[in-house]
């Protein structure tokens, strides 16, 4: 009877909703479940090769998705592929060519460092370099402002001290 | 000159905008495909009538290769262009029948009409993987050499017809002249 009382409130109610909500949310967004296949391994070498693959390899589909935590078709063929060529002693990085012929760059969490990439891993530092060089330019400017211009000769004085006279 | 040097914030404000903007209009599945101007993948399977298949079995002239499924809802939205385009004679179109099944595949055929000269039955996906597709539909257009030339990813309604197709198809006749 208490716990219907307490129900009953609209704010707790709503509070309560959200967290059963997001409780879903977070069980079935999980990558563990995202994957329903199974596959087996002779070692444990290549089952972590397969974990690792297929977490950084992209669901072309479902765009921002790795292949181990997508359900789209694609992604379970890919993944069906990666096993079979690591059961067939394909290494890391004949698989990953075998993907980059098919799908490209997209394919890649980390892209590889090719002409078309380079603007991608560097515009970041370039943009940096250059946010430094403003803030450099501004504070020099600054710093040369102030020891050259407070200073008065005896000229300036004199005109500065009529002005204050005038005023007054 | 001096005074000009105000302006570079602000011009590279309206640079940054602008190419965000455009950033905005951008269709993010329109991925670039690898196999342009690379030949069609070596395949030998059977179609959706059983019959088995290979490259040789591909149209000499210029082709539409139209990735489908029986599950797939756009593909039912562009059929009546396939239908035209292979009804009127103007280009041929070979279709992928892709992640479907064989018995699925044959009923939408005949519910729907059959635009394909015949569907490559690629059940598994494993064709699909080596055109590089990512899901139905998909539409490819391939020159007489058997050359992958362009890509179009979702519906080709007869808008897309126009105004991507017949323009490619034009440049690639123009080119081979």
């Amino acid at each position: 009877m208490k716990n219907l009382l307490l129900m009953s409130y609209p704010l707790v109610r709503t509070v309560m909703l959200v967290l059963v909500f997001s409780a879903g949310v977070l069980i079935f967004n999980s990558p563990a479940l995202g994957q329903v296949d199974t596959f087996e391994f002779d070692t444990t070498e290549q089952q972590e090769r397969f974990r690792q693959l297929s977490n950084e390899l992209r669901c072309p589909m479902c765009q921002n998705t790795n292949l181990s935590g997508s359900t789209g078709g694609v992604a379970e063929d890919l993944r069906r592929e990666v096993h079979r060529m690591i059961m067939e002693g394909m290494t890391n990085a004949e698989i990953e060519q075998f993907m980059f012929e098919r799908y490209g760059d997209f394919i890649f969490y980390r892209p590889r460092l090719r002409a078309e990439t380079l603007l991608l891993w560097f515009g970041p530092l370039i943009f940096l370099i250059i946010g430094g060089l403003v803030a450099y330019s501004i504070s020099r400017r600054a710093k040369s402002v102030d020891e050259t211009d407070s200073h008065l000769d005896s000229s300036q004085q004199e005109r500065l001290q009529e002005l204050l006279h005038k005023r007054s | 000159m001096q005074r000009l040097k105000f302006f570079i914030p602000l011009l590279a404000f309206v640079a940054l905008a602008g190419l965000l903007w455009r950033g905005l209009y951008l269709d993010p599945a329109e991925l670039p495909s690898m196999l342009i101007d690379k030949p069609m993948p070596t395949f030998a399977m059977t179609t959706v009538e059983g019959e088995t298949i290979d490259n040789d079995d591909l149209p000499d002239e210029m082709f539409l290769l139209n990735v489908w499924g029986s599950y797939c809802l756009p593909c039912l939205v562009e059929h009546p262009t396939f239908m035209r385009l292979s009804e009127e004679g103007e280009i041929p179109v070979v279709g992928v029948n892709y992640r479907d099944r064989k018995n699925l595949a044959q009923d939408w055929l005949l519910d729907n009409g059959d635009p394909f000269q015949f569907s490559i039955l690629d059940e598994s996906g494993r064709f699909g993987i080596d055109l590089g597709v990512y899901g139905a539909p998909e539409t490819y257009l391939v020159d007489k050499d058997g050359v992958i030339r362009y890509r179009h990813v979702s519906v080709l309604d007869e808008s897309v017809w126009q105004e991507e197709f017949l323009p490619a198809i034009e440049q690639l006749r123009a080119e081979s002249n």
